[in-house]
């Protein structure tokens, strides 16, 4: 769809920006609403992973003969079930793929590479069976010191994880094997002579550990491989067709033998892109000639899923005394884990683009270790970054005196200003987005004794990619909306006001589903906040085909031209000189279809190279108790650019879910982890999430500079919210306790320790 | 192992069903009862997705084992509408959309049923603190709050 078809700024509309109650959510207040694990099917067998004990060891030999005597067993696999699938990278994108990789993520083949890594999998007629048997599968070990730090993985004489991996990217590279995996590094202007020109200098080390998304719901997948080698597979993931591909590539099928039908989903945040467990019920499914069902449990959620880098970070910004920024640099090192892949090339690509700034390196290091391998996590790379570039920026602002809106306004980007990574933006809101902050009573409000504010920025790209919408009309002038995207945060609601409002009838006429790989046309997956965007973009264009049809067979009707049929809110109405023909309801026509040509059914395809990226503004509020290092979020206001809000609740939603994920990242999620590599809280009792006694209500501000790459303006808003709430929160209590905090989380024992020390332990 | 025998009764129901020793009380609402609403999340109690009441009292079904549902009475999502009525609570999590993926509902439900059976006007405070053993990733809580608060007006007003 082209720019031009952009009315984004003027159109009234009439049902997008209205609060529907969504289709979905009668099941899910009432329990019927099926998730993952939630699936059955006769004759069903319990499927459970075998876990390395090791955080880096060569597997010699497995020998699975014991294993298979237990009674109730049914399969038992390792490497060798599995075709080797040959290490490589692709690159797409700001990242990339490596096929080998996945299938040695999902099981492990020469080395297991952190501690919880899969080596085999069990079928039985009992999950508990299935576990006796793990326990008898002989394993002969080398086992290989591990690579569990930065400093230890760039050590002079570092253990190796990946023979062979030479370091890729920009800029010398080191020679020979390395398990720096990736380097990326963008420049402009001359960085000395930036920094030389500068009145004023901050700069800071920064250190944030590895986080999980944390998703209530654990990977769960329901696989039956049948006699004549089709695959069915169930399982809650962002995107079907993506598992599709994988499961084919890992498993070794043919792709179109594979059908994959997405459950509910309980969360993702990314980390229900990639693939885990589905290959392997496939597999087990294939060897036992019966379906087989795997659930994780927690701890295997946090031991062998997602996570998100732990980074280690060094930035500076020089300024002018006026405030414009004259140059900034960064020094980033991400944990990858097991293989390459970190989102440090996003952070790199993020962390200062909403400033101008002529002189600038930002370089970046995805360096690999014996640690999980990370999956997308909302915004991936960003949150990381902006943590260090607002942190600064707050420091300047307090240098320069300066209000740190104001500066912020000062150097933000605008239309037409371009990014470090190199294109122009195009329409944006941040400006817009930090006026509204300025200006709102949250930001002048009085704060009490032990209390600080702290604002912080950030920007994530929003993706395109591809999506397919299927609209058909029923003969009582109902539709169905039918896409491929899993909605996982009312994107149902958002498809069917789309298709509502282009039909002219009320959302609750417009049934929307989500398909399996058999029933719609590809989409990629529900990420990089690009569904509304995206497959809304699918929708609204096969629902302007819809009513094309329409208007034809009205027209056919009255036997007039179809030029002289005008579409208006639900009718077809004469024009043109045929005004006395009158008008035809949507559910009249709809009740002739079977006279008038057959049923009226449209598709429409997109593949939007680009989005509009969304810009926010972050302001909290955080009280410390002194005596026990504990902070509270006493007041939390989120302000974005949506674009175009299809639905204002899920918008809100976004942000607000967005705002307490980030902090939780601020104030108390991290993996601990043992002299191994265990990770030592592998548990929702101690990863503490943030609960509901932790938080105030989360004050949202919507703020709508239509996007014209979209018919209606839309914008993604789901990944922008994480990436503000690190700083805002670090901020926030810099000026509660005069301590700058450069390591997260900033937990109780953290900050006690700080405010005793005077700070020098932050 | 020869199996357990239960007999219980389940949103008043008598229902009687056969178990192992381990089994907890989740397991086989999930497994052999087919009653999936009541969600696994942790299975160690922590996230109150398997939130039931048993003889009046909120509990995690997961930490229950399911013989010890022997006698008692358990009550879990799938009876907390009246026939075809929603509760006030239900009703008020759609109109405030306090659920993004939806997973932790069938908990937060059964939690909130019971706060304002408890408490029916509680302060924003009282309902955080009592909603504090469910974990929602999604929201941020702040709906979910909104729903609760204005639930218990619609019951107060409905009662009165």
């Amino acid at each position: 769809m082209s720019a031009d078809t952009n009315e984004g700024q003027e159109r009234k509309f009439k049902r997008i920006g209205t609060r529907p109650i969504r289709h979905d959510g009668l099941d899910k207040v009432t329990g019927r609403a099926r998730f993952g694990a939630d699936y059955a099917l006769p004759g069903m067998l319990h499927g459970v992973m075998v876990r390395s004990p090791y955080a880096h060891a060569r597997i010699l030999s497995i020998d699975i003969s014991q294993a298979e005597k237990v009674p109730g067993v049914r399969a038992v696999v390792t490497r060798d079930d599995f075709p080797d699938v040959p290490i490589g990278w692709i690159p797409a994108g700001s990242t990339g793929v490596d096929l080998g990789a996945n299938a040695r993520t999902v099981m492990a083949r020469e080395k297991v590479l952190f501690h919880g890594h899969a080596f085999a999998a069990v079928a039985a007629t009992t999950e508990l069976a299935a576990r006796e048997a793990g326990k008898l599968i002989k394993v002969e070990w080398e086992v290989l010191t591990p690579v569990l730090s930065l400093e230890q993985a760039l050590a002079k004489d570092a253990p190796i994880l990946h023979e062979g991996q030479e370091t890729k990217g920009d800029h010398p590279t080191p020679e020979g094997d390395s398990n720096i995996a990736n380097q990326v590094c963008f420049e402009g202007g001359d960085i000395a002579a930036g920094f030389e020109e500068a009145d004023v200098i901050v700069e800071g080390h920064f250190e944030t550990p590895m986080v999980h998304q944390g998703y209530i719901e654990p990977h769960a997948c329901l696989a039956n491989v049948r006699e004549d080698g089709t695959c069915e597979v169930w399982c809650p993931t962002q995107g079907a067709f993506g598992v599709k591909g994988e499961v084919a590539s890992i498993a070794g099928i043919e792709p179109s033998l594979v059908k994959v039908t997405p459950t509910e989903i309980g969360g993702g945040f990314g980390g229900k892109i990639p693939v885990y467990i589905e290959p392997v019920a496939v597999v087990l499914s294939r060897k036992a000639a019966r379906p087989v069902k795997i659930t994780m449990s927690r701890e295997e959620v946090f031991r062998g899923s997602g996570p998100t880098s732990g980074s280690r970070m060094w930035a500076r910004i020089g300024a002018k005394s006026d405030g414009t920024f004259v140059a900034v640099e960064t020094k980033f090192d991400f944990e990858a884990g097991a293989f390459r892949g970190s989102p440090v090339g996003a952070a790199c690509m993020t962390v200062f683009s909403p400033y101008n700034c002529e002189n600038f390196r930002i370089f970046g290091r995805d360096i690999v270790l014996n640690k999980p391998r990370v999956a997308a996590y909302r915004a991936p790379g960003a949150p990381i970054g902006a943590f260090a570039a607002e942190s600064l920026i707050d420091e300047l602002a307090m240098k320069l005196d300066r209000n740190p809106i104001d500066l912020r306004i000062q150097n933000a980007v605008a239309e037409g200003d371009r990014a470090k990574y190199g294109p122009r933006f195009g329409t944006i809101g941040f400006k817009e987005v930090l006026e509204a902050t300025r200006s709102h009573p949250h930001y002048k409000a009085e704060l009490g004794p032990n209390q600080g504010r702290g604002v912080a920025a950030g920007f994530w790209f929003n993706a395109g990619m591809q999506s397919s919408a299927t609209v058909s009309v029923n003969d009582d002038g109902s539709a169905v909306v039918r896409t491929g995207n899993p909605d996982i945060g009312g994107s149902r609601a958002s498809m069917a006001l789309m298709c509502a409002e282009e039909l002219g009838v009320d959302v609750a006429r417009v049934r929307p589903l989500v398909g399996d790989t058999d029933s719609v046309g590809y989409c990629d997956p529900t990420g990089g906040s690009r569904v509304t965007y995206a497959t809304g973009m699918a929708v609204i264009e096969a629902t302007r085909q819809v009513v094309d049809h329409l208007r034809a067979r009205a027209a056919t009707i009255w036997d007039i031209e179809l030029d002289a049929v005008e579409w208006q809110d639900g009718n077809a109405v004469a024009i043109n000189g045929s005004a006395e023909k009158g008008s035809m309801s949507l559910e009249d026509i709809a009740r002739k279809m079977r006279l008038t040509g057959g049923p009226i059914v449209s598709s429409a395809s997109v593949n939007p190279p680009a989005a509009g990226p969304g810009f926010g503004v972050h302001v909290c509020d955080l009280e410390v108790d002194p005596e026990t290092g504990v902070s509270k979020v006493i007041r939390y206001t989120v302000v974005q650019d949506a674009g175009k809000a299809i639905h204002p609740t899920y918008v809100e939603g976004q942000y607000q879910g967005g705002a307490a994920q980030g902090i939780g990242w601020a104030l108390n999620e991290e993996y601990l982890w043992d002299a191994e590599g265990k990770v030592e809280n592998a548990g929702f009792l101690d990863y503490r999430i943030p609960v509901a006694s932790d938080l105030p209500m989360i004050d949202t501000v919507i703020v709508e500079v239509a996007n014209p790459l979209h018919p209606y303006g839309v914008r993604g808003v789901g990944e922008t919210p994480i990436v503000p709430p690190l700083g805002a929160v670090a901020n926030a209590m810099r000026h509660a306790t005069g301590i700058r905090f450069h390591r997260l989380p900033m937990s109780p024992p953290r900050v006690l320790d700080a405010l005793d020390s005077d700070g020098a332990s932050s | 192992m020869a199996k357990l025998r239960v007999e219980t009764t389940i949103n008043g129901e008598e229902t009687e069903f056969l178990c192992s020793g381990q089994d907890s009380l989740l397991d086989v609402l999930r497994g052999p009862l087919a009653m999936t609403g009541t969600k696994e999340g942790c299975t160690t109690g922590d996230c109150g997705a398997c939130s039931i009441v048993l003889d009046g009292r909120l509990v995690p079904s997961c930490l229950v084992l399911a013989a010890e549902a022997e006698g008692r009475v358990v009550e879990t999502i799938e009876g907390v509408a009246d026939g075809q009525k929603l509760t006030a609570v239900q009703q008020q999590f759609l109109e405030h959309g306090a659920l993004q993926c939806g997973i932790c509902t069938p908990g937060f439900i059964i939690a909130a049923e019971k706060l304002l059976e408890k408490n029916p006007d509680p302060t924003e405070e009282e309902a955080r603190y009592y909603l504090a053993g469910n974990l929602c990733r999604c929201t941020g809580y702040d709906k979910i709050i909104r729903a609760v608060l204005d639930a218990a007006a619609v019951r107060r007003e409905e009662r009165a």
